[in-house]
């Protein structure tokens, strides 16, 4: 497969904000004649939710958008290894919402990480239901449902999105789905997959050094993180590393990786 | 005629103080009948209450406070779940059969 455009693949920022929040949206970046086509296939499909991906015909296309390749180039590889996808539904009136979970199983990765795109191919305003995600809690290690307990937390945030909106989530993110209070049927379309190499220098990383996106690192302070806040950012900043490819780079808090030689 | 229920309310702080303001919170509430709904995820955006004490001020019995997080050499900056989760009580009366 061919390298993205550099113009197609995330920046510094659009990266940044991923390793602090643990997703990064495209919004609108599917035109809307693909959307429709989509949701059309979603509407007539009869078939396994984990097959549409292979038995129709427009869903491949909106992951062979530039933009969209772009962002899996530099969130995965180019050629990442498809891991499982399915088309997530609530119907109209869906009143009960899904329990706080992270997906799969406890992943003992270091740092290497699988994206989940979610697409949403139609609008999903606030009272649709969109996906409830905690920002800021994608390196936390849970159980799967272990964090079902917790019915709200400070900072979570409903993504809703317009039309044609691809959100690239970190595997590990503490998320779930919520009740629909529209009388329409709601869509999402998960894709999961795999990086093939190490995530490493893989974003367009012109302006790792920017200000701006430096403090986005050290301002990703979560409402919610309380007394764990200094740790998750530790956390962040390893990661940081990580996928700018460079050992030496230092966004820790006070410069703690330099202080203890990390 | 009346009987008593019990109604669990989950306040993640935090903090260990107790007066730390609440992070996370969950309502399990044993006095709706059987086919309502329970509250839940994503249903509030302010927490019942500002902080455990708070809630205790209003009559809320405390029954479980949280062991204090423990770090392995190592592995001392790793994270999981909201450490500080405290569980209080109320019984309430409700009518029935």
């Amino acid at each position: 497969m061919a390298n993205s455009a550099s113009s197609d693949l995330l920046n510094a920022h659009q990266m940044a904000e991923f390793v602090s929040r643990g997703y990064v949206a495209l919004p609108a970046v599917v035109p809307d004649a693909l959307n429709q086509l989509v949701h059309q296939d979603l509407r007539t499909y009869q078939g396994p939710s984990g097959q549409f991906w292979f038995q129709t015909e427009h869903i491949q296309s909106v992951f062979n958008l530039p933009r969209v390749k772009g962002a899996i180039e530099s969130l995965v590889g180019k050629d990442p290894v498809y891991d499982h996808s399915a088309i997530h539904v609530a119907g109209p009136g869906h009143r009960r919402a899904q329990t706080y979970h992270q997906d799969s199983i406890i992943d003992t990765r270091p740092l290497a990480f699988d994206v989940q795109a979610f697409y949403f191919c139609h609008d999903t305003p606030y009272e649709m239901g969109p996906t409830l995600v905690l920002p800021g809690s994608h390196l936390r290690k849970a159980n799967t449902a272990s964090i079902s307990r917790y019915k709200n937390v400070l900072g979570q945030v409903r993504l809703a999105c317009d039309r044609g909106t691809v959100v690239f989530m970190h595997h590990g993110i503490w998320h779930c789905a919520q009740p629909n209070a529209t009388d329409t049927l709601r869509y999402m379309f998960k894709l999961r997959l795999r990086p093939s190499v190490p995530q490493r220098g893989l974003f367009n990383t012109a302006e790792v050094d920017d200000p701006e996106v430096k403090k986005t690192l050290y301002q990703a302070y979560q409402p919610w993180q309380g007394n764990e806040a200094r740790l998750d950012h530790m956390n962040r900043a390893k990661l940081w590393r990580y996928v700018v490819g460079d050992d030496t780079v230092d966004v820790s808090f006070e410069g703690a990786f330099t202080r203890m030689g990390l | 005629m009346p009987h008593q229920r019990q109604q669990l309310l989950v306040l993640c702080l935090a903090a260990p103080d107790l007066e730390s303001s609440t992070v996370a919170w969950s309502l399990y509430d044993g006095a709706r009948p059987v086919d309502d709904l329970q509250p839940q995820t994503g249903d509030d955006k302010t927490p019942p209450y500002a902080s455990v004490l708070r809630a205790m001020q209003d009559g809320w019995r405390v029954i479980q406070v949280p062991s204090l997080p423990t770090y392995i050499p190592g592995h001392e900056h790793e994270t999981t779940h909201l450490p500080y989760e405290y569980i209080l009580e109320r019984m309430v009366t409700v009518d029935g059969e």
